[in-house]
C-alpha cells in the first residue's frame, strides 16, 4: 500500500509538470528549499513522469506535456545532482542515439527522463550505422538506446547488431520509437534486448539491463 | 445492386455518406513507382513524367481509387531552402532545420510557388495525371498544415518549446505558414488536384493539449481550409483524434485520416453522416502480414466503418512503407474488391451469429 502523502505528493508533481510550473514542481520537491535525496526521486518524480508517461500511451496526455515534464525534470535534477556529481548512476556505460534519421525529439524525451530518474548517460545525437559502432567501441559503451521515427531506421538496427557482434562487442540494446509502437514484433525481429512504449518504460528496461551486465 | 462506378463517382458517393457499388481504396504507395519503372527513388522523383507513369501502372495493379501528385513531405521544405536527403530504401528527408534561433522566425517570409523547382514539378505532376485520368478518378494533392510544418522548419523538439517559451514567434510563424499553404494548396488544385490532403499529425490529441490545440492548431486549421479552392480532407498520419471530431467538423473538412491506435467503430459512430473516415490498416505491421493476415485486417476494417458509406479503405499514416511487398498489397487490394462490395451482406450474416 502505498503512503498517502506519497500518493498526493505524486499527484500534486504531475499537475505542476503537466502545467509546466517549474516552481510548483521545485516546491513539492524541495519544500523549504531543502534538497531531494536519490529516493525522493524514485518514489516521488519517477512515478509522477511514470503516470504522465501512462497517460501518453492512452491517449489522455499530449506528446508536448511528455517532453516538456521530462525537461523541467531534468533541470531541476542538474541544479541538484550535476552531470558528474557522485549520486548519479553512470556505470555501466550508457549511451543514447538517433540511427540514421533526423528527428531528435524521441532521444530528447528519452535522454531527459532517464537524467531526471539519477541516470547519467552519452547523447550522441544522430549517428550513421558505421559511425556510432565507432563511438559505443571508443567510449566502452555497455547499454545503447537507440530512438527512431522511420520505419527504414528501425530496420537497420538488425545491421547495427551484426556489427556490433562481429566487431566482439557485447551490448545490450534498447529500442524506441514510432515503428516499435507500431508493431510490438519488430524490436525482436531486430535483435534488440528490450524496447518501451514511453521513455519511463526505457528506465525499467535499462534497470533490468544493467542487472544482467553486472551479473 | 448497385451497377459499376467510376472511381471519382464511387469516393464521391461515399463522402455523400451513401453505399457505392464497393468501399473505395486508397493505396497511397507513392514510393512503389520507382519500383514499378525500375528506378532509384531520387530518379523517380526528378521528373513528373516518371510519377505520372509510376502512379498510373500502381492504380492499374492494385485497383487503387485514387492517384497522388505527392511525392514526398521534404518537396515543401526545399521551398523555404532546406535540402532534401535521398536514400535507397526509404522516404526523402528533409535536412537541417531552416530556422535555427527563435528570433529567425521574426525575419521569416513565405516562399513562392513559382520560385521553386520542387513545387512545380508536383504541379507538372498533376496537369499531367489530369491530362491522363481525367474524371475516372480523384487526384489527391498534398500539403503539410502551418501547424504541423514547423517540425521540419525548427525540429519537433524545438518546436515544442517554442508553444510555451515563445509564443510570439509562434503566432508569427503560423501567420507566414498559412500564406504559404494557401498559396500552395491553391496552386495544386488550379492544376487539376481534385481534393488536398491536408496534413495535420500536431493537431492531433497525439501531440498537443487540448489547450493548444484551440488556441493554436484548430483556428489555424479553420482559416486555412475555408481559404481553400476545393475539398478537403485531413489526415493525422497516425495520431489520435477521437477526442477532437466535434471541432475537425467545424473545419469544413469532408474527410479524416484515422489512426490504427483508435478504433473504427468508435470513430464511425463518432463521424457518422459528418465525416468520412480513411483508413486505418497499420502501415508498419503491413510489412510482415500473410496474404491472409492482410485479408483479415481489411475486413475489420470494413466490418468497422464500411456501413452506410463514409468511408474509404487505406493505411493509416498516408504512406505506404517502402518495405511493403506486392504481394501484400495486391492481397489487402484482392480482399478491399471481394469483401468490400457494397450490400455488405456478409456483415449481416456476422451480426447474426
Amino acid at each position: 500500500m502505498m503512503d498517502p502523502d506519497i500518493g498526493e505528493r505524486i499527484r500534486r508533481l504531475e499537475k505542476a509538470l503537466l502545467l509546466m510550473d517549474r516552481k510548483g514542481v521545485k516546491g513539492v520537491l524541495m519544500p523549504d528549499d531543502r534538497t531531494f535525496s536519490i529516493r525522493e526521486i524514485e518514489t516521488s518524480l519517477v512515478p509522477a513522469l511514470e503516470s504522465i508517461g501512462k497517460g501518453w500511451e492512452e491517449g489522455r496526455i499530449a506528446l508536448s506535456h511528455v517532453y516538456m515534464s521530462g525537461r523541467i525534470c531534468e533541470e531541476l535534477m542538474d541544479t541538484i545532482l550535476p552531470a558528474h556529481a557522485p549520486g548519479r548512476i553512470a556505470t555501466p556505460t550508457m549511451a543514447i542515439a538517433v540511427l540514421e534519421d533526423h528527428h531528435m525529439l524521441g532521444q530528447r524525451i528519452v535522454y531527459s527522463v532517464l537524467r531526471s530518474s539519477g541516470f547519467e548517460l552519452l547523447s550522441y545525437g544522430q549517428k550513421e550505422l558505421n559511425e556510432l559502432v565507432d563511438y559505443v567501441r571508443a567510449d566502452g559503451v555497455k547499454i545503447l538506446l537507440i530512438s527512431t521515427l522511420m520505419l527504414r531506421s528501425a530496420l537497420r538496427v538488425k545491421e547495427l547488431r551484426a556489427r556490433l557482434t562481429d566487431a566482439g562487442l557485447n551490448i545490450r540494446l534498447v529500442v524506441g520509437g514510432a515503428p516499435f509502437r507500431m508493431d510490438k514484433q519488430l524490436w525482436q525481429e531486430v535483435g534488440a534486448d528490450a524496447t518501451s512504449d514511453t521513455a519511463i518504460g526505457a528506465v525499467a528496461a535499462v534497470k533490468r539491463l544493467m542487472a544482467e551486465v553486472s551479473q | 445492386m448497385i451497377g459499376k462506378m467510376t472511381s471519382l463517382q464511387r469516393v464521391l458517393t461515399t463522402l455523400g455518406h451513401k453505399e457505392p457499388d464497393m468501399v473505395p481504396l486508397f493505396l497511397f504507395a507513392n514510393m512503389h513507382g520507382a519500383k514499378e519503372l525500375g528506378l532509384s527513388i531520387k530518379e523517380y522523383f526528378s521528373s513528373a513524367e516518371n510519377i505520372v507513369e509510376g502512379q498510373l501502372r500502381l492504380r492499374a495493379k492494385y485497383r487503387s481509387d485514387c492517384v497522388c501528385s505527392f511525392l514526398y513531405a521534404a518537396i515543401e521544405m526545399e521551398a523555404w531552402g532546406s535540402e532534401t536527403i535521398f536514400v535507397e530504401d526509404g522516404p526523402p528527408n528533409a535536412g537541417a532545420p531552416i530556422i535555427r534561433r527563435p528570433d529567425d522566425i521574426a525575419r521569416l517570409e513565405p516562399p513562392h510557388v513559382a520560385d521553386s523547382p520542387g513545387l512545380l514539378r508536383v504541379l507538372e505532376t498533376t496537369q499531367k495525371l489530369k491530362a491522363r485520368i481525367g474524371e475516372e478518378a480523384p487526384i489527391i494533392g498534398v500539403v503539410m498544415s502551418p501547424f504541423s510544418l514547423p517540425v521540419m522548419q525548427l525540429g519537433f523538439d524545438r518546436y515544442i518549446e517554442l508553444f510555451y517559451e515563445r509564443p510570439d514567434m509562434l503566432e508569427r510563424l503560423l501567420q507566414v505558414n498559412e500564406k504559404f499553404c494557401e498559396e500552395w494548396a491553391n496552386a495544386q488544385l488550379a492544376a487539376g488536384a481534385t481534393a488536398i490532403c491536408y496534413f495535420d499529425p500536431v493537431l492531433s490529441t497525439s501531440i498537443v493539449p487540448r489547450e493548444l490545440f484551440i488556441k493554436y492548431g484548430f483556428p489555424d486549421a479553420q482559416r486555412v481550409i475555408a481559404r481553400l479552392k476545393g475539398a478537403v480532407a485531413m489526415h493525422f498520419a497516425s495520431g489520435r483524434c477521437l477526442p477532437i471530431l466535434d471541432d475537425i467538423v467545424r473545419t469544413g473538412t469532408l474527410a479524416i485520416g484515422v489512426s490504427a491506435f483508435e478504433d473504427l467503430k468508435e470513430l464511425k459512430a463518432a463521424c457518422r453522416g459528418r465525416l468520412a473516415l480513411i483508413g486505418n490498416l497499420n502501415a508498419i505491421e503491413m510489412r510482415r502480414w500473410t496474404p491472409a493476415e492482410a485479408e483479415a485486417h481489411v475486413k475489420e476494417c470494413i466490418a468497422g466503418a464500411g456501413r452506410g458509406g463514409g468511408y474509404i479503405i487505406s493505411d493509416h499514416h498516408g504512406e505506404i512503407p517502402w518495405e511493403v511487398s506486392d504481394e501484400t498489397l495486391l492481397a489487402i487490394s484482392e480482399a478491399a474488391h471481394h469483401w468490400g462490395s457494397y450490400p455488405l451482406d456478409w456483415l449481416e450474416k456476422k451480426d447474426d451469429e
